[in-house]
């Protein structure tokens, strides 16, 4: 189920900075304030997505690992590393899903590495932040679910 | 099953329909204006049909202020700054089955610009097909469109209207999921503040959702013997009826619109776009689980 809209929930510390890689790249994006130079970074963000390699998960793909409410079936794999940090990979099955292929790869890229207290760290409402509040509800859903899912996987390391 | 040709499916208006191949041999017709409606707004800069414009239905089709789409003045701006003349055949195709697609193709009959069709299967069918995509945006030569009023009387329903349909047993049309129509949930559970606050649907509407018009293998449309047999068969549907169709805020009723008024012939279909966001919010109002 999605978390709260409100962007520091209870597991959230108020005071708390995204991760650094992920905070930096807010950053980046804060260059892009005109919305269609914005959609084209997202575009070749999108390009740079990989899919879950073989060796992790192979089709089909297991239901409790899906997003919920993601229209472009997303799936979430937050593997624990022995050094104690998390490493993420996704799946979109959907080929037209190029929102959610943007997001898999800026959470992949930027969280991949980061402990669980650090992923807490991450908004909720990361979606809006990214994407602006133009996104339909369905869509926006979806991407909220992705966020959800990464930060479920965090909370129940640290459970 | 293969797949049945538009003019062997027997539809009332096959001419409101085209196939992916269709557009394929027409992608250099100067009469011809390809437009791309997506849900999602990084889809078609990240590669659509060649020569196809975009447009958006928030940016595009609403007006930015009041919940309604826009007049006559920027609907001729729009259609002449993406060289739509009135003569011009307009392709719409887009994301979701052509969920945006067929609501693009709604608002243009609004003001009366016949000369549409659809693209059935919409862009995951072309995709599909390994057909080429492109990022290269066109930039068409702007034409002069003639400011036309919107005529909101012939296909669109308001609130009132739709309130005086129910009190007159009116047949309507509920083309959400069944968990929505039920009321067991609300589109948007966490988030009442974006969805409803009460859940069901409008009182004696039907739920046939959107989805049942559709070939789950294909992405086409069902022929018109399957389509009767969903809408009339199943919702007792007749021809003759004066038919409301709702969904959430009215872009997937556009797409059951399109379907009873094109491909079945149904000659008085009103598509209420204030839809459930709208009767679910309203005081007074019945809401029937």
């Amino acid at each position: 189920m999605p978390e709260s809209r409100d962007p520091r929930p209870a597991t959230q510390d108020p005071a708390a900075e995204p991760p650094p890689k992920l905070a930096a790249f807010l950053e980046n994006l804060a260059f892009f304030p005109d919305r269609s130079d914005r959609i084209q970074f997202l575009i070749s963000v999108a390009d740079k997505y990989e899919e879950v390699p073989e060796e992790v998960a192979t089709r089909p793909f297991p239901k409790e690992r899906q997003a919920p409410h993601c229209e472009s079936e997303a799936y979430v794999w937050a593997l624990p590393q022995p050094d104690g940090t998390l490493r993420l990979h996704f799946a979109v099955e959907n080929p037209q899903g190029v929102s959610a292929m943007a997001m898999a790869a800026i959470l992949e890229d930027t969280l991949s590495g980061c402990t669980p207290e650090e992923i807490l760290r991450v908004p909720s409402d990361l979606p809006y932040e990214i994407f602006g509040r133009e996104l339909s509800m369905g869509k926006t859903m979806g991407l909220l679910g992705m966020v959800a899912m990464v930060r479920s996987a965090a909370r129940r390391l640290l459970a | 099953m293969p797949e049945l040709s538009i003019d062997r499916r027997g539809y009332s208006d096959p001419e409101a329909l085209v196939s992916t191949e269709w557009v394929a041999q027409h992608l250099d017709d100067p009469s011809i204006r390809l437009v791309e409606s997506n849900e999602d707004p990084l889809v078609y800069p990240s590669g659509h049909v060649p020569g196809a414009v975009e447009i958006d239905w928030t940016r595009d089709l609403n007006d930015q202020v009041v919940r309604d789409y826009v007049g006559g003045e920027a609907f001729a701006g729009l259609c002449g700054r993406l060289g739509i003349g009135p003569e011009t055949t307009v392709v719409f195709y887009g994301d979701k089955n052509n969920w945006w697609a067929a609501y693009a193709f709604w608002v243009f009959q609004l003001f009366g610009h016949t000369r549409a069709r659809l693209m059935d299967g919409g862009r995951l069918k072309w995709q599909k097909e390994g057909r080429s995509l492109t990022r290269e945006v066109p930039s068409p030569e702007p034409v002069a469109y003639p400011q036309a009023d919107r005529d909101d009387r012939r296909i669109r329903a308001f609130r009132r209207e739709v309130l005086e349909h129910v009190r007159g047993e009116g047949p309507l049309i509920d083309v959400r999921s069944p968990e929505e129509y039920s009321g067991e949930r609300l589109h948007m559970p966490d988030y009442p503040n974006e969805g409803a606050l009460r859940g069901g649907h409008i009182p004696g509407a039907a739920s046939v959702p959107w989805a049942k018009a559709v070939d789950p293998e294909l992405g086409t449309f069902k022929s018109a013997d399957a389509l009767r047999a969903i809408y009339e068969g199943e919702a007792g549907l007749t021809p003759d009826d004066d038919v409301v169709v709702y969904c959430r805020i009215g872009e997937r009723s556009s797409h059951t619109w399109f379907v009873l008024t094109h491909l079945l012939g149904y000659g008085k279909v009103r598509n209420y776009d204030g839809s459930w966001t709208e009767w679910g919010n309203l005081v007074g109002v019945p809401v029937e689980k």
